[in-house]
């Protein structure tokens, strides 16, 4: 588990549990606030047709996000892709 | 019930109640649920935020329930979210705070609803929550002790489910009974090193007396989190409050405190706790039928497919339906018009009312079945949770202009009219992409262009019935690559602003509640007939005016009259059409069609196009029957044979080349491309002007367009003219 690695690094399935966020601070705090705050279990779901935003699974519902701001979370993938 | 014997309020003033909630918690259906059509729909002074406010009568007491903008957190985002949090705090000039709040938590979603709701308990406004969408939470076998998280949060509770009408009476009942008294509750709290820096800053708000005790140390929390937040800093306190948290802030940070995270970790930890031990939920993630159509409906290939079709549809409706009881409209509005001018002796009263009043009050009401029909397809979309997915799907195309992927559906609709367009561009949240679609809207070809083409293109350009489609259809795409263009531009010049971070909430698909839609159909349709309305009618009186005075000298007159005794019909018909030929040459507007002629001359324009152009500067369809009045011929439309006839023939009456035709082929495809960029719409003028609150950008527009209508006219004549 010590291995972090970009949020947009997972593939479709995968999941990793948050260990740091970067990026301004105002989209930080957003980011928190919706719930993508360290040591919670996030999953990548999807990325939209043309490739960007990414379709998330946090706490139970589902963000979408751009894959620049997604490479600025860092996780530890959790291994086992779920579904 | 026991509070009706006892009333714990005496009948008095009335009093505010404010629905308060994320965004997709269901907040809006329960307001409609409350207060049905006993709503109104405003805005805020001095910005384009919705303000929506119903009235409710329990027990005998009036509240006025106050529709806040959906929001996460009070940490606000953006223009809706600061007057969310501005009302909560009692910070909005203009609006007294609330005397209760109503927090719409959706239950299906507890932990993340839970963080508004509870950043609203701490700033002390009497709260009672609303737990939506229970019906979810036990269709997926979950349960939530409503009456322990009550007493854990110190506030009254309820379970609803909004878009059913349950539990609504519970919720009145709950208003009724509540005596605004503080409750007891736990508290989240920070970190132990954390407390004596916020404490300062917390303090320091107090003495300033910008928040109430309780409320400050979480505004105290959220100054210190956000480097950015400079504006509310400088509100509250200025310098002083400025170095105290800038010296909390080093605090934090010398005790290993990420200020940033402080908030959302402390607080999230606690909700946590209180949520397990009051709920029991399944974490396991099982694919829901909302995942199995998502999986359709954002597929890669299906996904787009589907959207096309959508927008397909979307666009045949406001572009062919709509066409049917726009004819009905026009019909009747002819009926009308030609019922007062036989009912009433001919004069100048009458043709204000049929010309001025009647016409103008159709101009405005021929647009409501547009608008009707494209607010029930995007009410739909909305509340079925698809457009969302539209913004997630069109992002990255939209990106590339540095517009947000909900810009799209305003410019698609801009394609059928502009109206109903810029009154979508309110579904995008950064105000600046806002007004970079709303100013582009226009050039998108609209339905009221399609005559002005048919008519020159049908007299004018050569070919058969191929190059004329094929020509058409380069005016179509000439409006779009000018759209976006301009969009490109702006974006990077006055309205330089970052494309804004994408954090896009994707609900899960819902069967769509059409209550909400009608009503939602119903709130636009009345705000453009108030507000662009009267716009839209005083401009056509105006303009009635400009064309029926001065009235033609009585000696005229009286040589028209003179020669119609005895005249067959048909020649009648040409004298009627001679006589008002001769009346607009003599009025204001041909005034000054003759006036304007040395600017539209370099054009290739006479004075009578300078009518032309001046006229459709209410409608730009109008444009084929002032063609039609200025060439006689009586009751033109754009297929009209002899009006094509008449200005193939039209010849200059003077100057250097007085004789010759106007209309050359050069002229004729500038003409086209004056239409394709020209802003010749008052009712679009009018919804620019209520939709960004001033008339600095309406002007903006109409200027930036005629700039390009001129100067494209004079380069695509200037270079048909060398090609042939």
């Amino acid at each position: 588990m010590m291995d972090v690695t970009p949020l947009a690094s997972l593939m479709p399935g995968q999941a990793g549990v948050i260990a740091e966020l970067h990026g301004d601070d105002s989209l930080r705090v957003r980011l928190m606030e919706m719930g993508l705050i360290r040591g919670e279990t996030v999953h990548v779901l999807k990325y939209a047709p043309l490739g960007d935003p990414v379709e998330l699974d946090i706490a139970g519902y589902h963000l979408s996000i751009r894959k620049g701001d997604a490479q600025r979370i860092l996780v530890s993938p959790t291994g086992q892709p779920t579904r | 019930m026991l509070t009706r014997a006892a009333p714990t309020h005496a009948p008095g003033p009335k009093r505010v109640l404010a629905l308060a909630g994320n965004p997709n918690s269901g907040k809006t259906t329960l307001f409609n649920g409350l207060t049905g059509l006993r709503q109104k729909v405003g805005n805020y002074p001095g910005v384009t935020v919705e303000r929506k406010v119903g009235s409710l009568v329990v027990d005998g007491s009036q509240w006025d329930i106050l529709d806040l903008p959906g929001t996460y957190s009070l940490t606000a985002r953006s223009p809706e979210e600061a007057i969310a949090r501005d009302i909560l705090l009692g910070d909005m000039a203009d609006t007294p705070r609330p005397d209760l709040v109503v927090v719409v938590v959706d239950a299906s979603n507890l932990n993340r609803n839970l963080y508004l709701a509870t950043q609203v308990l701490d700033t002390g406004v009497p709260t009672i929550l609303a737990f939506n969408m229970m019906d979810v939470v036990q269709a997926a076998g979950d349960e939530i002790d409503i009456d322990a998280l009550s007493e854990r949060l110190g506030a009254p509770a309820v379970a609803t489910v909004a878009n059913r009408r349950d539990g609504i009476g519970e919720l009145t009942a709950a208003l009724a009974r509540h005596t605004g008294d503080a409750q007891n509750r736990t508290r989240w709290t920070m970190p132990d090193p954390a407390l004596a820096p916020v404490a300062r800053v917390a303090q320091e708000l107090r003495t300033a007396g910008v928040a109430r005790p309780e409320a400050s140390d979480g505004e105290a929390a959220r100054l210190l989190g956000v480097d950015g937040s400079r504006e509310r800093i400088e509100r509250y306190g200025g310098a002083q409050l400025a170095s105290i948290v800038q010296s909390a802030r080093s605090g934090l940070l010398e005790a290993g405190i990420d200020p940033t995270t402080l908030e959302a970790e402390a607080r999230y930890r606690w909700i946590r706790a209180v949520t397990t031990a009051t709920t029991r939920i399944h974490h396991e993630r099982v694919a829901t039928r909302s995942d199995r159509i998502d999986g359709v409906l954002t597929h890669r290939v299906f996904g787009p497919a589907a959207f096309l079709l959508l927008m397909v549809l979307v666009f045949e409706a406001i572009f062919a339906w709509a066409g049917i009881p726009m004819a009905w409209i026009d019909a009747a509005v002819s009926a009308a018009a030609d019922a007062v001018a036989g009912a009433l002796p001919s004069g100048a009263l009458t043709s204000l009312l049929t010309d001025g009043i009647i016409s103008g009050v159709g101009s405005v009401v021929i647009f409501l079945p547009q608008i009707l029909l494209l607010f029930f397809f995007i009410g739909l979309l909305e509340d079925t949770g698809y457009m969302a997915r539209v913004a997630f799907m069109m992002d990255q195309t939209m990106r590339r202009v540095g517009l947000h992927g909900r810009a799209f559906i305003p410019l698609l609709s801009s394609f059928a009219c502009a109206i109903p367009g810029i009154m979508a561009t309110r579904t995008i949240e950064s105000p600046k992409d806002r007004l970079v679609t709303t100013l582009v809207a226009p050039l998108m070809t609209c339905s009221a262009r399609l005559p002005v083409y048919t008519l020159l293109i049908a007299a004018f350009l050569p070919g058969g019935p191929q190059a004329k489609a094929l020509a058409m259809t380069g005016l179509y795409a000439l409006g779009v690559v000018s759209a976006i263009a301009v969009a490109f531009v702006l974006k990077r010049t006055m309205l330089k602003s970052e494309t804004p971070a994408l954090i896009l909430e994707l609900p899960p698909y819902k069967r769509p509640n059409f209550r909400s839609v009608a009503l939602n159909m119903w709130d636009r349709a009345r705000m453009f007939l108030q507000r662009a309305g009267t716009v839209i009618l005083s401009v056509s009186i105006v303009l009635w005016f400009l064309s029926y005075y001065p009235s033609l000298p009585a000696a005229d007159v009286a040589a028209f009259d003179a020669q119609r005794p005895g005249a067959s019909a048909a020649t009648l018909a040409e004298i009627g059409a001679a006589e008002a030929s001769a009346r607009t040459r003599a009025s204001f507007a041909g005034r000054l069609g003759r006036f304007i002629e040395p600017v539209v001359r370099p054009l290739g324009y006479d004075w009578r196009i300078g009518i032309g152009l001046l006229s459709s500067f209410a409608a730009r369809e109008v444009f084929v029957g002032a063609m039609g009045t200025v060439y006689s011929v009586g009751d033109a439309d754009e297929q009209s044979e002899s009006l094509h006839g008449r200005l193939r023939e039209a010849t200059w009456d003077d100057g250097p080349n007085a004789g010759q035709p106007i209309y050359t082929l050069p002229t004729a495809v500038g003409l086209l491309v004056f239409y394709v960029f020209a802003l010749q719409c008052v009712s679009t003028i009018a919804v620019m002007w209520r939709e960004t609150n001033s008339w600095r950008w309406p002007a903006f527009a109409w200027a930036y367009m005629a700039a390009l209508a001129y100067a494209g006219a004079w380069v695509a004549r200037t270079f048909t003219a060398w090609i042939t």
